[in-house]
């Protein structure tokens, strides 16, 4: 196949994943520290210190979680539905057929009830992955166009792709949980309490939200590499032999105007193609999930 | 005293890398291997296949019996050539096969009374997706034996390979079938 070699390679793309999972959940624990200890010396000065096992336990607990347990949040939270073995035997047949040719095991797959073409993949590693498409796409979608977005997906699953995705949506997502959290329990407990403290406790945790969030902001772009994007693309278009497919395919994707319901800000990363259509201007530049699918079309058809 | 320390370190990071060499040979020879029993599976799936479709067509065209004839040949000779042949010899039986089916599919176009019938319909799905799997399973395995092949290939591995008795395993080659087999379709 003549054209542009992906820039990175697949060997690479597990190297980085491995580093991002681990600057992830350090990133993580620090912020639940710091809030933790904000939280304490407000509580009580010099209490920060008595929150830190706590704290440590949480953050310790939340990665846990995510791990084990993440994929199950992303697929209930899309209200996915776990596909029988008898339903649905064309798009079982091309997984099963991809996950032959690129010696993963078959994933699990989901069914979204929804009319707008989506899909995404999940999981800790290729063992408990799980595909997720919706009844859209395979209304919408040829045959050939199927495979090649589902080829996406399980390069996804084969570059270790999913486990950083999936931590990135919970662990964020529990950072502003939590951040959202501290601060009306703040807000109501200053009110309750002496007011002269109140003003520094306030002023202390704004500054640690204005620390948090821009740090917030560089996670979900470390998760959102449009590199990787990129990448899932060329390893999909090799494992089909066929890139003109996934480009008719992302073409029809992104024509589709109707927004996927069941998705929101923290799973949007997820899909082959950004599925909130009419995103604010402010999302576009910090949060921008996906490469321009034109430009990925682009690329494709210099593959071909 | 120094010296033989110095000495015995470098013994040992080199036996580290043998072992670490000769391990990742047998790696790649055991990835090559399950490969190709992914494509074993998928070729009895092939043939298990068979009988029902060629039945299932024989109701609608009954005249046609070359072609039947063609396609139960060609799958008895793929049958053979999986217990005796080599890979070689077994992908082009089987090879003579994906075209005796071409043919036969071909010859089933012709019946739009046939194209109607669910059973055809899953038949045909069900032969479509295996052929699918076949060619998925054979560009896994050619790509483990170009991995290990080339690793048996380049120095230093090679010198390992060859007094371990490693051995290049063969690709297989299944040509596009429909890009090359011409359809005879007879009208009679």
């Amino acid at each position: 196949m003549a054209g542009p070699a992906p820039r990175l390679s697949i060997y690479d793309a597990l190297a980085a994943n491995r580093i991002r999972t681990a600057v992830l959940i350090a990133v993580f624990t620090l912020i639940v520290l710091a809030l933790g200890f904000v939280f304490g010396e407000y509580l009580q000065p010099g209490g920060g210190a008595a929150l830190m096992p706590f704290a440590i336990g949480f953050s310790a607990l939340s990665s846990a979680g995510s791990y084990f347990a993440g994929d199950k949040v992303v697929l209930g939270m899309s209200h996915a539905r776990e596909l029988g073995v008898g339903e649905e035997p064309q798009l079982r047949n091309i997984v099963e057929a991809l996950a032959i040719g690129s010696g993963l095991p078959t994933p699990k797959l989901y069914l979204i009830d929804d009319t707008a073409p989506n899909a995404f993949a999940t999981g800790r590693d290729p063992r408990h992955a799980s595909i997720a498409v919706t009844r859209g796409l395979l209304a919408k979608l040829e045959r050939t166009e199927l495979e090649a977005v589902l080829a996406h997906e399980m390069s996804h699953i084969g570059n270790r792709d999913i486990r950083v995705m999936l931590l990135v949506i919970v662990l964020v997502g529990t950072v502003a949980l939590l951040a959202d959290w501290l601060m009306r329990s703040m807000w109501w407990g200053g009110r309750r309490g002496r007011d002269r403290d109140r003003g520094g406790a306030v002023a202390l945790f704004a500054f640690a939200l204005a620390l948090v969030t821009p740090v917030i902001a560089t996670l979900i772009q470390l998760a959102v590499s449009r590199q990787r994007e990129y990448l899932a693309d060329a390893s999909a278009a090799l494992l089909t032999r066929y890139p003109p497919a996934l480009a008719s395919a992302l073409r029809k994707i992104a024509a589709d105007r109707e927004p996927l319901e069941v998705a929101n800000k923290a799973t949007a990363s997820l899909y082959i193609a950004n599925p909130l259509k009419d995103r604010p201007a402010f999302f576009d530049g910090l949060f921008d999930t996906h490469p321009p699918v034109e430009e990925r079309i682009r690329r494709l058809e210099a593959m071909g | 005293m120094e010296i033989a320390l110095v000495v015995a370190g470098i013994l040992v990071v080199l036996a580290f890398f043998l072992i670490s060499m000769y391990n990742r040979l047998v790696t790649l020879r055991q990835r090559v291997r399950e490969a190709w029993a992914d494509i074993d599976v998928q070729l009895k799936r092939r043939w298990d296949l068979i009988p029902n479709l060629v039945e299932t067509v024989k109701g609608y065209a009954a005249h046609e019996r070359q072609t039947f004839e063609a396609v139960t040949q060609a799958r008895a000779q793929a049958i053979a050539a999986a217990t005796s042949g080599s890979p070689e010899q077994r992908a082009s039986a089987e090879n003579a096969l994906g075209g005796a089916l071409l043919n036969l599919r071909a010859v089933a176009e012709a019946y739009p009374q046939l194209q109607a019938v669910q059973e055809f319909k899953d038949l045909s799905e069900n032969l479509s997706a295996t052929e699918d799997k076949i060619a998925f399973a054979r560009r896994f395995y050619n790509g483990g034996v170009r991995d290990y092949n080339t690793a048996l290939m380049t120095f230093p591995t090679n010198v390992l390979g060859g007094m371990f008795g490693f051995t290049p395993e063969q690709y297989f080659e299944l040509t596009d079938v429909a890009e090359r087999a011409v359809p005879q379709v007879k009208f009679t």
